[in-house]
């Protein structure tokens, strides 16, 4: 187990050691989040790593990692508690049965803790021995504004109230890492509880760097060749570009196909791993992805050559 | 800058506590007139936050006041700005001063984003200027104009909106005020109580059966929630929606404060978005706000480019949860529909339910020639006429039914348009 970071060098330092290789001012935010214990608010396109965060933290930490995905209609009895039922009602035939209780111990019984479901929200304000868990709320803004709000309530005080049971408080508040993709704006009153990061498309340097460590078996040439490429489709018109995550899932197909340097017919073939949107395809496919392959292949000669 | 409170000893010189939080708080107060929603909590979010980091380097401490600070990806460059204006980068100093000078005026006025944030910056550094400043005579003069534009408007009353009078107007927009529009609502996934609701609320039932304390557990059901879905408005602007921009924004205005998740979006050569603007209850106050958010007004059209704006920037973050579009335009397009196609149906697809509104089609004899109307027609699930209130009233049965009521006549235009 790993001691909270106590400077930003050590947060980068730590996020690295998890094979996530951030740059400073998400280090920066990270390292704040963790000692000031405020949740972390990490917005961003798909596919830039931003879940990823909260997995290397729980790793690097030797934390628990409580991973709450939102959706729709989300709601208390799926996000922080439920009352095991079935259990319920057999217990009470049972007694009924044995009529060894009086009703008023039989509810006591009802609602204890044994019948108490937890959910990812309830689970992380329990003590835990190697330290408060790591909270992952996964991409927020596809629930509804009434589900934020009530989260609002658990954020500021990291308590939640089970009317049979009372209060129930974490001892030490979890690591909160929060991810949206910005499908809807986040209300501010939430934002301002958090510290905010906008996690960006990253340099071709360090996608370069990020590339060596995610995928390690692609050759060098190659690496190269793709992050200049994805950089390229990025200053391009079309409508979701392609995230880092497809920048790995790129080299790691070309090198499955045993690829050592890009082709126009290699980029065709393998686009679909890039590009998630038919449009899309269509606008790159065929002469506009040699276009762009020429333009990357001269410019690392001329790279080369300076 | 004589009265710019911009601290007189760098931090740096200053230990924690002292000058430096003092500074800190002026900092956040530079940004918060500038437009950042931050309060006395951020700022001591900001005290306690640069303590923990310390002051060991300038990228750090820029870093740490921007993950309190900042909240929004928008704000990013305004705290930037600010930064280093503020603590003091003599290079960025000099390009503000410039931008602060009088003979900034002309430019701001075609301003581009950034600038146009600069000259927020400059007035929130500097609150008390008074006299000799160009910038904001030209500022009272944009407004002045825009309120012109309306009440211009006002008089011009009678030459359309089916040719009525300014009075005839004027009732017209009142019967707008009042006009309602309830949206067909849709299941959600959450549920309530409810006596005959289909599902078994099993939390209430046991509950009952522990309180009536009698042997059997009384059933209580739950029914699922309705909810209307968001409602994204798209607005032509332009030189021949002239006559009908007007109406269209008081019926915007009339629907926003109706209900909450409206968007509502305005173009002519391109998209701004000015539901923000519309919240305002006052009408007057709303419209001389978007007055000074827009800039193309009465100009050319280019649909294509702004519905790909709106499938670029704004699709994913509003058309989400099912919402249902309406397109106001009247189809008369300055690119000859160039990518039109393309861009209606990626708009088509994003959401539960396109409606296009179009004067146009109140001309008997209308017939969809254009290469514009062409290009929108088949993409869209509904295709109506608002150019009365009759019209405006029509949509609201449109809006209220989840299937189109006219298959029928939607499949003559798209005959028609092929």
């Amino acid at each position: 187990m790993t001691a909270i970071p106590n400077t930003v060098d050590e947060a980068e330092a730590l996020l690295r050691s998890g094979d996530y290789l951030p740059n400073r001012s998400l280090a920066t935010a990270l390292y704040l989040s963790l000692s000031l214990g405020r949740p972390l608010f990490l917005e961003g396109e798909a596919g830039v790593g931003k879940t990823e965060i909260a997995k290397v933290l729980s790793e690097t930490l030797g934390r628990r990692l409580l991973r709450l995905q939102c959706y729709e209609g989300l709601d208390v009895t799926t996000a922080v508690y439920e009352w095991n039922y079935p259990r319920q009602m057999v217990e009470i035939r049972m007694s009924e049965a044995a009529g060894d209780r009086d009703r008023g111990a039989l509810e006591a019984d009802l609602f204890s803790d044994n019948f108490l479901i937890k959910r990812p929200l309830l689970q992380a304000l329990e003590p835990d021995e190697a330290g408060a868990p790591v909270l992952l709320i996964d991409e927020l803004d596809r629930t509804d504004e009434p589900f934020e709000a009530f989260l609002l309530e658990v954020l500021s005080d990291f308590q939640v109230t089970i009317p049979e049971l009372g209060t129930i408080t974490a001892e030490t508040p979890p690591l909160v890492i929060i991810t949206s993709n910005r499908t809807r704006e986040i209300h501010d009153a939430l934002k301002r509880r958090c510290f905010y990061h906008w996690v960006d498309y990253p340099s071709a340097e360090r996608e370069l760097e990020i590339l060596k460590v995610k995928a390690p078996g692609t050759a060098e040439a190659l690496s190269e060749e793709v992050v200049g490429f994805v950089h390229k489709l990025r200053d391009m018109d079309l409508f979701k570009l392609p995230g880092v995550a497809e920048t790995i899932d790129w080299a790691h197909a070309l090198t499955q196909l045993d690829c050592l340097s890009l082709d126009p017919e290699m980029v065709n073939d393998t686009l679909g791993t890039l590009l998630k949107y038919q449009d899309d395809i269509q606008k790159i496919e065929g002469s506009e992805a040699s276009r762009l392959l020429n333009e990357v292949k001269s410019q690392i000669a001329a790279a080369g050559a300076a | 800058m004589a009265k710019t409170p911009i601290p007189d000893v760098p931090p740096e010189a200053a230990g924690p506590g002292g000058l430096l939080s003092e500074n800190i708080m002026h900092f956040g107060r530079v940004l918060r007139r500038a437009g950042l929603p931050i309060g006395p909590g951020q700022v001591l979010a900001a005290l306690n936050a640069v303590e923990a980091v310390g002051l060991g380097s300038r990228v750090d401490f820029y870093w740490t006041l921007y993950s309190v600070f900042v909240n929004r990806r928008d704000q990013r460059d305004l705290f930037d700005q600010a930064f280093h204006i503020f603590w003091r980068n003599p290079d960025i100093l000099e390009r503000m001063m410039q931008i602060m000078l009088p003979d900034a005026g002309g430019a701001q006025q075609s301003a581009e984003d950034a600038e146009e944030i600069s000259r927020r910056l400059a007035e929130a550094l500097n609150p008390n200027q008074d006299g000799g400043d160009d910038n904001e005579e030209g500022e009272e003069e944009i407004t002045f104009d825009a309120t012109l534009t309306w009440s211009a408007g006002e008089v011009l009353g009678d030459k359309d909106f089916e040719k009525m009078s300014s009075e005839e107007i004027r009732d017209a927009l009142d019967a707008i005020r009042r006009m309602r529009l309830p949206i067909m609502e849709v299941p959600t996934r959450r549920f309530r109580a409810h006596p005959s609701g289909g599902r078994i609320d099993m939390r209430r039932s046991l509950r009952a059966a522990l309180r009536s304390g009698s042997d059997y557990i009384p059933l209580m059901k739950r029914k699922r929630r309705t909810r209307h879905p968001p409602l994204v408005i798209i607005c032509d602007i332009s030189g021949s929606m002239e006559r009908y921009s007007r109406m269209m924004l008081h019926f915007m205005h009339a629907i926003t404060n109706d209900r909450d998740r409206v968007h509502t979006f305005l173009f002519g050569t391109r998209l701004t978005n000015v539901t923000r603007y519309l919240r305002y209850k006052d009408v007057d106050a709303a419209l001389e706000r978007v007055g000074e958010a827009v800039v193309d007004w009465s100009g050319g059209t280019r649909i294509g480019h702004s519905v790909h704006e709106f499938n670029q920037n704004w699709s994913r973050r509003v058309l989400t949860q099912g919402a249902v579009t309406v397109l106001i335009s009247d189809g008369l397009d300055r690119d000859e529909g160039t990518g039109l196609a393309l861009e209606m149906e990626r708009l088509h697809k994003s959401c539960r339910r396109l409606i296009w509104l179009n004067p146009l089609l109140r001309y008997e004899g209308f017939e969809p020639k254009s290469v514009g109307i062409r290009a929108i027609l088949p993409h869209v699930d509904e295709f109506r006429t608002i150019h009365n209130l009759d019209s405006m009233r029509d949509l609201t049965r449109v809006l209220g039914a989840e299937t189109p009521r006219n298959m029928e006549s939607m499949a003559r235009w798209r005959s028609a348009a092929a």
